[in-house]
This record gives structure tokens, C-alpha cells and sequence, in this order.
């Protein structure tokens, strides 16, 4: 692999390297909130990239499509966060996490009746002609890509750290329970939760689609994607659920430039499960989560 | 009479039994027939998955993967290598419970639900080795020309004798089932389940348990996943996704998580109502899934065989507030 090669398989891994980063985020959002694995989250993302492509074709520009769907996508999550995770609120984690599990079965088949088995397309945030750098190219999309991945991480941050409810939300997911008893409404910190959580992870799929299209069966890998880059990053660490999408979307991309032999880009998507696999094994609380002692 | 102390005690295990290997007697039709031999194949697996969801607390989401190397397994060796099926079968099925311990063991130790991620991945790579794989699993073409069971000269080709084979071996599975959930080692299954620290304390070791679990339901699994392909004669991996998992995971649930009758029962409402969907819009039949699978956590968190009590608090409910106090049910202590 020339240096240049390498530079391409670093851009394109980047780019679908921030979308399981927004994925991942989207996990730990609801995660640290309630305990509960989302297995609805990938399709979050495949919901947001075709929520902007039909409100596109429907005469939107844009911008305003991509927003119209991440708003849309976002209160997808609250009402299913009303509906089906909240009557489950005292059944427990293993329902909550089946319930996730049936709404995943459930907006990847309505999103096919809706949308169709075809694969649907967006134009490209700004133009699509390729950008040099030494031997390699960068889509435009691609900066868009990683530029606005970094503008929800540090707005995300600074509303964890800066603002009054990032705080309440923070103090909920140390303990729910001494947060409720300063006043904090837990059941309100949830909703903010799923709705904050599928509008990033919709943020993701608005922004991916314009590279790799979008359909309706998209939502159960990219979840799959994400979910392997949060348990890397550390399953709670939002910092290393960054950390856990861009690695992976590089080592991803290298895994099948170094692999020598033909038809090697089928196994593309091997690689992710096999380091969810290893981290599991060998250090399950990912590269950036402390060791966690149980108190009985 | 200890004969009659049995039969009082294993009533409706007969009974079921009786009905359902004397179905050939009455049909001939290989539609009913074929039906029923897939309820059976699906009956096998959700049996190991409820055992291992509800008696265990842990979910699968990989368990389409095991029923997966039973049917590649047996589909290779029979079509490939001339392996007696009996015998592919059971390595097979030693494949899995293999798969399943080393996937289980470093995963299980750990608190919350780990094993969930772990067979959802696992699950993945399985179904891209099955498409990628094309030298070994000729990839999404699938393999055809699986030889039928025989025993001597008896040739379960036959879909009546092939009935009789596959709900046999369904019966036993729901016996050992039965049994296992009312042994020690179901109690301290459930033990785990529900106190896993006391469970520990008292000398369960939870984590061992837990993994000897979810080995049984893999080989149920994968013995289904045999069964099936040498009653199709063909595999393919679309057989074998994600979705599939999840459809599972569906059936445990509808059924009654954790009990054991229940998975007979999920198995025949998800085998028969995509039958019935199929004649409207196939399409549907997911997003009916999922629709139930929420609606029964929410609703009827123990599944169809709570339905009972369901309508007797209903009712309650509905003639308590209609009669009054007087003629209702004395109210409960509490507010």
C-alpha cells in the first residue's frame, strides 16, 4: 500500500467512521440515561437519511430537509420513548431492551412499505467535485461530514458541562435516584434523552446518505456499527464513543486495503463484529472505561 | 396409584402429545403436514431460547447462528464429504455447544446484558461467512440435494414418517425442558435471574450456569436447524439473519418469556399467522411482529399462556366497578 493509498483508505474511513461515531453517541445518550441498550438506534439513522431524501424530492431545499428530518426523526424517539419504554419503566431492563428489539423489526419493515427496496439517494451537501490532497481525493461530503460530527460532539459537550439541564442529565445518570430527590425530573431526562439521541443519530444518516444512499434496511448494520464503536470507546463514555466510530470506520477501511486477496470488501463488515468480539473478550469495559466495581 | 399420580401429573404433557403425533392419522395433506413440521423445528429452538431468556435472564440475539451451523453443518457434510446425517447431525450440534461456550464464557461473567451484543456480532459474522464462504457454502446460491433421515430402511422422506421423527424429538426437547425448569438446576436458574447476588451467596455459581444455558439451547438449535434442512432438502442464508434472531426473540415473548408451554404456543401463532398474512400483503407480517412484540411486553408481559389471568383481571376490574362493593371483590389492602 503506497502512503497515498493509505490517505484514501483514511478519508473514506473517517467518513462512514463518523457516522457510526454519531450512532454510537446516540447509544450512550439513552444509555447512560436508563441502562437500556437501544437496538432501534441504526434505524434512527436509516429513518433520518430517507426522512430528508422524501422531504428533498417533496420540493425542500436542502438544509431545510436535512433539519426537517432530523427534528422529525427526533420526535420519533420521544413518542416511542412515550409509548413503549415508559410503561416498562418498573418491568425492568431485559423488557426494555425487547421492546427496543420489536420497534427495530417494526420502522425497518414500515420504512420499507413507506420507502420501497430501493436504495434512494440525496445530492450532495455542496457540489461533488473532488478535492486533492498529494495523490489522494476527498469528497466535499466528507468535510461536511466530519465538520458538523465535530460541531454536535462539542455542542454536545458543552451541554453536558455548561447548561443547567446537561447537568440534571449528567447528575441522572450518576445516580437516578439522589438526582430525583434534588428536584430533577428523571422521567423528563429520559424523554431528553431519546429525543437528543435519535436526532444525532439521524443527524448521521442525513449526512452519510449523500455518499452511500440509503435504505430501508441500512438501519440494522449501521446500528450494529455503532454499538461495536460504543463498546470499543468504552459503553457509556461519549468521548470514546467518538474515539470507537472513527477507529473503526478507519480500521475497516485499511482491514480490506491490506487484505490481499480478490472479493476481500465482503468481509468489510466482519471486521466490525470481530473487534466487537475481541473487546468483549478481552476488555470488555472498552479502551477508555475505568474498571467498574459492582457494590452489593 | 402411582400410575395415576403421573398422568395427573404430566396431563397436559400427554394430552398435547396424543394430539399432535396422531395429526397424520387425519391429514394426508403435505401442506398441514409441512406446516406442522416447521412448528416443530421452530418449537426446538424458541424451547432453548426461553430457557435461556427466561430462566436465565440473558438474551440472544444471535440464535438464528446456531440454528445456522446445525443446518450448514449437516448440509455440508451429508452433500460434501458423504457423512452419515445422523452423524453430521451430532457434530454439528458439538460445533455449536462449542461456539456457544466460548462465546459465553468470557461474556457472562460480566454484569447486564453483554451477551446480547456479543451474539448479535456473532450472529453477523456467521451469516457473512455463510455468503462469503462460496468454495464451502457455494454463498448465496445455497446448497440443494440434501439426502432425507433414514433409519435401516425406514425413510423419513416420507412427510408422515418425517412427522412423527421431527415432533418425537420436539416432544422429548419440551420434556427435558419441563424437567430441567423444574430441577434444581432450574431453581437456580431462576435464582440468578431474579437475586443473582443471593443466588451467589447460597453456592450457585451464576456465571457456569448461565453458560451451561445457553450450550443447551445452542445444541436445541442446531439439532432444529438439521431437522429442517433434511426435511427442505436445501439451505441458504437468507434463512439465517439477523432478522430471523429477531423473530426468535419474538416468539419467546408472545409465547410467555420463561415458560415453557409458552414456546409451544408462540411457535404456532408465529408459524401460522404469517400463513394467514401471506394472503393479504407479506410485507406486513414484520411490521406485525415487531407491533406484537411490543404490545406483548407492554400488555401481557407474560405472553399468550398468561392470557388467563389477563381476562380474569379485566373482568374483575370490569365488575368491580359495575356492582359496587357490595356483590364485587373485597377491595384489596393498601391505597
Amino acid at each position: 500500500m503506497t502512503f497515498d493509498q493509505f490517505l484514501q483508505y483514511v478519508f473514506s474511513g473517517v467518513t462512514t467512521g463518523s457516522i457510526y461515531a454519531l450512532t454510537a453517541l446516540g447509544f450512550t445518550l439513552i444509555y447512560n440515561a436508563t441502562d437500556v441498550i437501544n437496538f432501534a438506534q441504526g434505524e434512527f439513522v436509516m429513518l433520518g437519511g430517507l426522512t430528508a431524501v422524501s422531504l428533498h424530492d417533496a420540493g425542500a431545499p436542502l438544509v431545510l430537509a436535512a433539519l426537517g428530518a432530523v427534528a422529525i426523526v427526533a420526535v420519533v424517539g420521544v413518542v416511542f420513548q412515550l409509548l413503549a419504554i415508559r410503561p416498562l419503566h418498573s418491568a425492568g431492563i431485559l423488557a426494555q431492551i425487547i421492546v427496543t428489539v420489536g420497534a427495530s423489526l417494526a420502522l425497518r419493515t414500515a420504512a420499507m412499505i413507506i420507502w420501497g427496496r430501493e436504495s434512494l439517494p440525496l445530492p450532495p451537501f455542496t457540489g461533488d467535485t473532488p478535492i486533492k490532497v498529494s495523490e489522494a481525493t476527498i469528497l466535499p461530503q466528507t468535510l461536511w461530514v466530519l465538520g458538523l460530527t465535530l460541531v454536535i460532539v462539542v455542542a454536545l459537550q458543552v451541554f453536558y458541562r455548561r447548561t443547567l439541564t446537561g447537568k440534571a442529565v449528567r447528575a441522572c445518570s450518576v445516580n437516578a435516584g439522589a438526582a430525583r430527590l434534588m428536584g430533577i425530573s428523571y422521567s423528563k431526562v429520559v424523554l431528553l434523552s431519546f429525543g437528543m439521541s435519535a436526532a444525532i443519530s439521524a443527524a448521521g444518516g442525513v449526512m452519510i446518505t449523500p455518499v452511500s444512499f440509503m435504505g430501508y434496511s441500512y438501519g440494522a448494520i449501521l446500528g450494529l456499527k455503532g454499538f461495536a464503536a460504543a463498546i470499543l470507546g468504552g459503553l457509556g463514555n461519549p468521548a470514546g464513543a467518538v474515539f470507537g466510530g472513527l477507529t473503526l470506520g478507519i480500521l475497516e477501511t485499511l482491514t480490506i486495503g491490506a487484505l490481499p486477496m480478490s472479493g476481500a470488501s465482503g468481509y468489510k463488515d466482519a471486521v466490525a463484529f470481530l473487534i466487537l468480539l475481541i473487546v468483549l473478550f478481552v476488555k470488555p469495559q472498552g479502551l477508555f472505561g475505568g474498571r467498574s466495581v459492582e457494590k452489593v | 396409584m402411582p400410575i395415576l399420580a403421573f398422568l395427573r401429573r404430566h396431563v397436559w404433557y400427554i394430552a398435547f402429545s396424543i394430539v399432535i403425533l396422531s395429526a397424520p392419522l387425519f391429514t394426508g395433506n403435505i401442506y398441514y403436514l409441512s406446516i406442522l413440521a416447521f412448528m416443530a423445528t421452530r418449537l426446538m429452538i424458541v424451547l432453548g431460547l426461553n430457557l435461556l431468556m427466561g430462566q436465565a435472564g440473558q438474551i440472544s440475539l444471535g440464535h438464528a447462528a446456531f440454528a445456522g451451523i446445525g443446518a450448514y453443518g449437516s448440509a455440508i457434510m451429508t452433500t460434501r464429504w458423504s457423512m452419515d446425517p445422523w452423524l453430521a447431525m451430532l457434530l454439528s450440534a458439538v460445533l455449536a455447544a462449542a461456539v456457544a461456550g466460548l462465546i459465553g464464557v468470557p461474556t457472562l461473567k460480566l454484569k447486564g446484558h453483554y451477551l446480547a451484543m456479543a451474539t448479535l456480532g456473532f450472529g453477523e459474522i456467521v451469516y457473512i461467512l455463510l455468503v462469503q464462504l462460496k468454495w464451502l457454502t457455494n454463498g448465496t446460491d445455497g446448497i440443494g440435494g440434501i439426502p432425507s433421515l433414514t433409519i435401516g430402511s425406514i425413510d423419513f422422506g416420507n412427510a408422515q414418517m418425517f412427522h412423527w421423527l421431527v415432533w418425537g424429538v420436539a416432544l422429548l426437547m419440551l420434556r427435558i425442558s419441563l424437567n430441567l425448569v423444574d430441577s434444581r438446576v432450574g431453581r437456580s436458574l431462576r435464582g440468578l435471574h431474579r437475586a443473582e447476588i443471593a443466588a451467589m451467596s447460597l453456592g450457585v455459581n451464576t456465571s457456569f450456569r448461565k453458560v451451561q444455558v445457553l450450550m443447551v439451547s445452542a445444541v436445541f438449535a442446531s439439532i432444529a436447524g438439521s431437522f429442517y434442512v433434511h426435511y427442505v432438502h436445501y439451505v441458504s442464508p437468507v434463512s439465517y439473519t439477523i432478522i430471523f434472531s429477531v423473530i426468535l426473540v419474538t416468539t419467546v415473548v408472545i409465547g410467555g418469556l420463561g415458560n415453557v408451554w409458552g414456546a409451544v404456543w408462540g411457535s404456532a401463532l408465529m408459524i401460522l399467522l404469517p400463513e394467514y398474512l401471506k394472503r393479504y400483503n407479506q410485507d406486513y407480517t414484520q411490521l406485525v411482529f415487531g407491533v406484537m412484540l411490543i404490545l406483548t411486553m407492554i400488555f401481557l408481559p407474560g405472553g399468550l399462556v398468561s392470557f388467563r389471568t389477563l381476562v380474569a383481571k379485566v373482568r374483575e376490574r370490569f365488575r368491580g366497578s359495575r356492582a359496587g362493593p357490595v356483590t364485587g371483590p373485597e377491595p384489596r389492602g393498601g391505597s
